[in-house]
């Protein structure tokens, strides 16, 4: 009799899909970490040490680069090529390609953490890395495009699914983004320190044409990708609406790339731009929500899952803070409420109810579904994910009211007139009233993390028991055979 | 004619589904960006703006360096409590040699943009050293390290070349010097000048002294000679209070 051990090993490339999803859980940690870390740093300013290398300033990017590069990035490459292999039911068209992406990535962003320690930084917000390591970026990323796009090519059905063309567009859009954001002029061949290619009024509409399409397409379209996916597996159940999937795919795709301006309200950028991208911004709430209503009603005729799977729960409660920040982010981009809101702690907690709130659930709920298949195992414990679930939630809404509370009293600080006329407050005033509620940050998001590394414990657990329990099945198949 | 489009035509073509995403993802940045560069009204005609001398944008390295755009703006906004609190809002001209733009995001402390000459430089030094002695509220980190370190000045002129290149008017030849004298006058061309853009920088430090030590030029010197030209190349008093509004 013939045995024919099942574990897609042979039919698709797990192995890069694994490392992958490895790597997102360990930079998950580091960088939640280093944002605990800086945030304690706003409430208790000893934590800066006296040290170059710990003060907030270079630490900063330290965060940002590990949690969106290191930990998103990490897990859209480990999900889009599970995805895309499971759905063009073919495997990746080159293996050593992937692992490039893999270790090009990785490398990236070490080096990237390590050269803002040491003083190297373009100063471009999600985009401070040196001129080097942006050209090692280009090179992983062209290879991913190629690889992603090499595999689809090979697809057995006609059909592209919907979850890679979310996939294609960030790909594509992240090196468009990419490579325009970061043109600049090294001072020497040998030295890491570059000058932007644009300046003032140009340079700062590039980088918030960037800025925020990392957050359109990095955190936004990639991850609906992941959703588009993972919900329906998780559900058991077709997407809700296919025709709403292509409405939304196009207009989110061509809405995106217009609402960067709204980050320069009321600057020296020139009106019309602002405001055209404000007009944008309001008109991206329907695709936003067209992806958030499609995610949700997937699930209709099986709520019950929403009280009996933890996995699934982390994945609906990621769609709903999706609709509650997109909603945010155009209220927001209103000129009026960005009058106020605009440089205080209101953009952090929206910036986090999104990252948090969708970004990384999202990713915890897909990683929980993937990781025990690709291991061929069950999740070691689900206690431990109820856990973490809660550990999320209660760290998000503790970091997002804190947020809420000290932006906008800031913003009504600084615009307050005594009944002279003159300011109310001074500066040093609405610092000394934040303190209370960068505590409380700074504690949401050790909640946050702590959930994060019982989620990492869990996994690594999970790993072993899967490891175990195959060297234990190929020990039995080897008795048999030995038999036979 | 019977054109029936189907949808099912682009999702069985990664070529077709490949370039129509590329064209609905390049519309926006070409609309809004790229007129940016050609319509002359994007940044005013103002005196007074010129580019950095080799100690101040040595200092601007440095500030870039430390991450202080994390937590302070340059950019103040058309308000009447920002005019109070900082002064007049902001023009396009005054960044305009600025390679990168530092306008930030966030507000953890003031915003800088006419931060220069609101403050002595012993003020500013021991402050940076270490700012709770002078405004206890903050919360900002101590930068003892810049006063203890010596300014590298070897790469000055290799910096300069680099914004020259990008567009930023130092000169290197004597036709270039001469525009320069034509455009900013003969005090402000010398210090544009690469050649002797080292002799500049070191004289300006001694002159300045704006660490309190003649002994060397240490990274505070080159920091607070930044912060002390920020916002103060434009002289307000010769424009009307409406002056800019129509650029807006």
């Amino acid at each position: 009799m013939a045995v024919t051990t099942y574990s897609g090993a042979e039919q698709y490339n797990f192995d890069i899909v694994k490392k992958f999803a490895v790597m997102s859980l360990v930079w998950a940690v580091i960088g939640m970490l280093v944002g605990v870390y800086i945030a304690s740093e706003l409430a208790w300013p000893f934590l800066n040490f006296d040290s170059p290398y710990f003060s907030f300033g270079r630490f900063r990017p330290v965060h940002t680069t590990s949690v969106i590069f290191g930990f998103g990035g990490s897990a859209l490459f480990a999900t889009s090529y599970y995805v895309v292999q499971r759905t063009c039911q073919t495997r990746l068209i080159s293996d050593g390609m992937a692992s490039f992406t893999f270790w090009g990535w990785m490398a990236a962003i070490v080096l990237a953490d390590f050269s803002y320690v040491l003083g190297y930084t373009q100063s471009r917000e999600y985009a401070e890395m040196e001129w080097p390591i942006d050209i090692l970026i280009e090179l992983v990323w062209v290879t991913y495009l190629i690889v992603f796009v090499g595999t689809i090519m090979r697809r057995k059905q006609p059909h592209i699914y919907v979850a890679n063309w979310f996939y294609l567009s960030f790909i594509l859009a992240t090196a468009l983004l990419h490579t325009f954001n970061n043109l600049a002029m090294p001072i020497d061949l040998f030295s890491m320190k570059s000058y932007s290619l644009f300046s003032g009024t140009q340079d700062a509409m590039t980088q918030w044409w960037y800025g925020h399409n990392a957050v359109g397409f990095f955190l936004t379209a990639a991850f609906l990708g992941m959703m588009y996916y993972f919900v329906p597996k998780q559900a058991g159940r077709p997407i809700y609406s296919y025709r709403l999937s292509i409405v939304h795919f196009w207009a989110l795709s061509f809405m995106y790339m217009w609402v960067g301006g709204h980050h320069l309200h009321w600057t020296a950028l020139p009106d019309w731009t602002s405001s055209l991208a404000a007009a944008f911004s309001i008109l991206l709430l329907m695709p936003s929500w067209g992806g958030m209503i499609n995610g949700i009603m997937t699930l209709s005729g099986a709520w019950d899952k929403m009280r009996t799977d933890p996995v699934m729960r982390f994945m609906i409660v990621a769609l709903s803070f999706y609709g509650m920040s997109t909603f945010e982010g155009p209220m927001m981009s209103l000129k009026e409420v960005n009058a106020l809101s605009h440089y205080t702690d209101w953009t952090v907690g929206h910036v986090h109810s999104g990252a948090l709130g969708w970004v990384a659930m999202i990713s915890f709920g897909s990683l929980y579904h993937m990781m025990p298949k690709l291991w061929d195992t069950r999740i070691y414990s689900r206690r431990l994910v109820e856990w973490h679930f809660w550990l999320a939630t209660i760290g998000i809404v503790l970091y997002i009211v804190a947020m809420w509370i000290s932006g906008i009293t800031q913003g009504l600080m600084w615009r307050a007139f005594d009944e002279f006329g003159n300011l109310q407050y001074s500066f040093a005033e609405s610092v000394a009233a934040m303190m209370p509620f960068y505590a409380m940050r700074a504690i949401g998001g050790m909640f946050f993390l702590t959930g994060t590394v019982l989620m990492a414990f869990n996994m690594f657990m999970t790993i072993r028991q899967g490891k175990r329990e195959s060297a234990a099945l190929d020990a039995k198949l080897a008795a048999k055979m030995a038999h036979a | 004619m019977n054109f029936n489009f189907k949808h099912e035509w682009i999702e069985t073509n990664i070529g077709l589904m490949a370039v129509l995403t590329m064209l609905a993802i390049s519309v926006g940045g070409l609309v809004e960006i790229a007129p940016l560069f050609f319509i002359d009204k994007t940044i005013e005609k103002v005196e007074g703006v010129r580019p950095y001398t080799p100690l101040e944008q040595r200092g601007r390295d440095i500030y870039q360096r430390e991450g202080c755009y994390t937590c302070h703006s340059q950019m103040i906004r058309p308000f009447r409590d920002e005019k109070l609190r900082y002064g007049h809002y902001s023009l396009a001209a005054e960044s305009q040699y600025d390679h990168p733009f530092q306008w930030g995001s966030k507000r953890t402390g003031p915003d800088l943009a006419r931060v220069g000459g609101k403050y002595s430089n012993e003020w500013h030094v021991q402050h940076l050293v270490a700012p709770r002695s002078m405004v206890p509220e903050s919360v900002m980190p101590n930068y003892p390290w810049l006063l203890a370190t010596k300014l590298d000045i070897s790469d000055t002129a290799a910096r300069m070349k680099a914004l020259r290149k990008v567009g930023v008017p130092y000169s290197l030849s004597q036709a270039e010097y001469d525009a320069n004298v034509a455009k900013f006058g003969e005090t402000v061309a010398r210090q544009l000048h690469i050649p002797d853009a080292q002799k500049n920088l070191v004289e300006q430090a001694n002159f300045g002294n704006y660490d309190g030590d003649r002994s060397g030029v240490s990274e505070m010197d080159a920091l607070v000679a930044y912060l002390q030209v920020l916002g103060t190349m434009v002289d307000f008093s010769k424009y009307s209070d409406d002056a800019f509004v129509d650029v807006r």
